[in-house]
């Protein structure tokens, strides 16, 4: 059997595939925003122990391959009796993976806050939540929009690793369709497209805010 | 039954692991060496506004930074063969990684050399230098120095990108532990070791170029 | 003819108007000090004669060698006109020795053995022979000064321009510095200088310059135009500075 695809197949089937990845890219950003502000909290922590681990979750993730990731969360869940789709494996290696390099980044924001800040709160007896939750956070939070932003194309790109674990995300599709039109230079000129097409304007969007905050300071 | 972790038929093949590893460490040492050349060469050209080469380079850059690694690799090995480019696992591997570097250099060592004071340059204009000699000797050391940190951590996430060459048979690291865990169905504790592998190499290199930076960029071992 | 000859130069920054007719000669073996309130347009003016900035209207010629309009021999002119700068600017990633002997290494070929026994010399001038090695954050601001001094001394100028030399200084750090400028001028050197040292000025200067609002609005024998200033507008500035 042979089926004739036109560029307009290829561009519909691409089209699916690309709400898989914008889907993806959603979730692992918003989860991975929130367990990456849970990192944050105990990386800023008074709690030796509590920094530590946080530590190394942070360099865990940051030195070694998003594929890696995405593998020991594949084969490794399954092994605790957890049963694992591809779709489920490639969410939550994408989350663990974003929030390690987002804490890390929120960091350097909150370290921007000046010493006297957190000095003049702890005078007025806040403990360490409030300091974070009253006085640090907004202030690292206008520090910290510009690279979060700018984070977020990372994380739109890092979910073309999670085809090669069979989520059929933009990158899968591509493949597949490279293998079945034989039309591979065109098939992945408009993968590449599309996420260029997702990516370029958040790059444009994070060197605009990049620019307006130092402006404005 | 708990499951019963067994690494001994993963240590069984460490000598294919290390020739992974090793492999990893060659294709990021060739990356690295003409993915920065090709950096210095574009921030040239972006610093100095000299057109059109500028002008490409930006084009380039945003979209090779917009884009992902795995796909410019398919790209690159599936997609060039239309155009009568055929290339190995290999080299195709190399030429994603130095397109993909080059990119990131290019603005971080345009950001190193824009960085320059306004003075360095009045100072090399005062004792007649010419545009050229002032870059070679007054601007470019400095402002690598000045980047060197940056470009370090660029060239680690090359080299833990490049794990995805796996897929288009560049037999490096990841591929070596798919060959494995293809072999002995334990899959979780090859790609443990592999991922512990990957974790050691990352620091390692790390350690050795922000040395290699120290010596001979920055100029004076501390 | 004179060493440095200046005439009817102009200088705009935009509509500022920085530089409004500037005739000055100067004489191989002169030592002139410029003065003025900040802005009157000094930096300007000794930056135009290395070529720092362009000239709109006017001449300029150093040796033999002219710009009008900022046309002309750039790098010859350069070659002829040594430039000390407030903030140093030495070159961070090489060493004192290295900091001298590149211009004469790059620009003029030399040799490596003649071009570090220039530095050796010229270290040796500004007292610092066993600084060779040292690298700028490894010195003190006056070290480093005199680093830049042996730096510009090296491409064996016919006249020196320096601005503001000391101004960045601690105060401890200002005479070994000055001093260096003055063993200069007793060897003969060609210097023009910006200065708010006034004493320094008239003790080593042999004619002083007090520039402003653009123009050179007094000049002469410092010991006499210091004592007895002519316009109501230098006697303000010695009153205020001296
Ligand atoms: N690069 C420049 N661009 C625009 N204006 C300048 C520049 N350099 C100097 N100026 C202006 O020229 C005038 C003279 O400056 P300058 O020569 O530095 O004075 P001085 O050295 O006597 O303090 C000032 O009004 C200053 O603001
Ligand atoms: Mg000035």
């Amino acid at each position: 059997m042979f089926v004739q695809f036109t560029t307009w197949d290829i561009v519909r089937n691409l089209l699916e595939g690309g709400k898989w990845t914008l889907a993806l890219s959603l979730i692992a950003f918003v989860l991975g925003g929130t367990a990456g502000l849970l990192v944050l909290f105990l990386r800023m922590a008074r709690n030796r122990v509590a920094q530590a681990l946080a530590k190394g979750y942070i360099e865990l993730f940051q030195g070694t391959p998003l594929l890696m990731q995405l593998f020991i969360v594949f084969f490794g869940l399954p092994l605790a009796g957890i049963d694992v789709s591809p779709w489920l494996a490639a969410a939550l290696g994408l989350t663990l993976f974003t929030s390690a390099y987002l804490a890390e980044i929120w960091r350097g924001c909150v370290e921007s806050v000046p010493r006297g800040q957190w000095e003049a709160s702890a005078s007025l007896a806040l403990g360490f939540t409030q300091q974070m939750r009253h006085v640090i956070l907004p202030q690292a939070l206008r520090v910290a929009i510009a690279p979060t932003v700018g984070f977020s194309v990372q994380v739109v790109k890092g979910t073309a690793v999670t085809s090669i674990i069979g989520f059929t995300e933009l990158t899968k599709t591509g493949s597949m369709l490279a293998n079945a039109t034989f039309q591979p230079f065109l098939v992945f000129g408009l993968v590449a497209a599309g996420y260029f097409a997702l990516c370029y304007p958040l790059s444009l969007y994070a060197k605009s805010l990049e620019r307006k905050f130092h402006v404005a300071r | 039954m708990a499951y019963q972790f067994d690494f001994a038929p993963v240590l069984a093949h460490t000598d294919l692991l290390l020739q992974g590893a090793a492999a990893t460490l060659g294709l990021t040492a060739a990356g690295a060496v003409l993915g920065i050349a090709l950096g210095v060469l574009g921030a040239i050209c972006r610093a100095w506004r000299i057109q059109p080469f500028s002008a490409a380079f930006g084009v380039y850059v945003e979209a090779i930074r917009n884009t992902p690694f795995l796909v410019q690799l398919f790209f690159i090995f599936f997609g060039l063969p239309a155009l009568g480019v055929k290339l190995s696992g290999w080299e195709a591997s190399i030429l994603a990684m130095v397109i993909n570097l080059g990119a990131y250099s290019t603005e971080i060592i345009r950001a190193g050399i824009e960085a320059t004071p306004h003075g360095q340059m009045e100072a090399a204009a005062s004792l007649a230098l010419n545009r050229a000699q002032t870059f070679v000797y007054v601007v470019l050391r400095p402002a690598l120095a000045r980047v060197w940190p940056a470009l370090v951590s660029q060239v680690i996430i090359v080299m833990l990108g490049s794990a995805v060459c796996s897929q288009i048979a560049a037999e490096e690291l990841t591929f070596a532990a798919n060959f494995i865990q293809s072999r002995n169905f334990r899959a979780f504790e090859t790609f443990f070791l592999a991922t512990a592998l990957y974790f050691a190499m990352a620091l390692l290199v790390r350690q050795l170029l922000m040395r290699l930076g120290q010596r001979f960029i920055v100029g004076r071992p501390r | 003819m004179s060493l440095v000859s200046i005439s009817g130069l102009h200088k705009h920054f935009g509509t500022n108007h920085v530089l409004k007719g500037i005739d000055l000669q100067v004489e191989q073996g002169d030592v002139i000090a410029l003065i003025g309130r900040s802005g009157s347009g000094k930096s300007t003016l000794l930056r135009t004669i290395n070529g720092l900035e362009s000239i709109d209207e006017g001449e300029l010629v150093v040796d033999g060698t002219a710009l009008h309009h900022g046309e002309g021999d750039l790098r010859a002119l350069r070659q002829k006109v040594g430039m000390v700068f407030q903030q140093f600017n030495l070159f961070p990633h090489l060493t004192a020795g290295q900091n001298v002997m590149l211009a004469p290494t790059v620009v003029k070929k030399l040799s490596k053995k003649e071009t570090e026994d220039i530095a050796k010399e010229m270290l040796l001038k500004v007292g610092l022979s066993d600084k060779f090695h040292a690298f700028p954050d490894q010195l003190s601001g006056g070290q480093q000064q005199r680093v830049a001094i042996a730096r510009a001394l090296a491409m064996r100028p016919k006249v020196m321009l320096c601005d503001e030399i000391t101004s960045a200084l601690d105060p401890e750090l200002v005479n070994e510095v000055l001093a260096v400028v003055q063993q200069l001028a007793a060897e003969g050197m060609t210097l023009i200088m910006v200065t708010h040292e006034m004493r320094f000025a008239r003790d080593v200067g042999n004619k002083l310059i007090f520039m402003h609002h653009g123009r050179i609005h007094e000049s002469g024998d410092p010991r006499i135009i210091l004592a007895d200033p002519q316009t109501p507008e230098l006697a303000n500035f010695t009153r205020a500075v001296m």
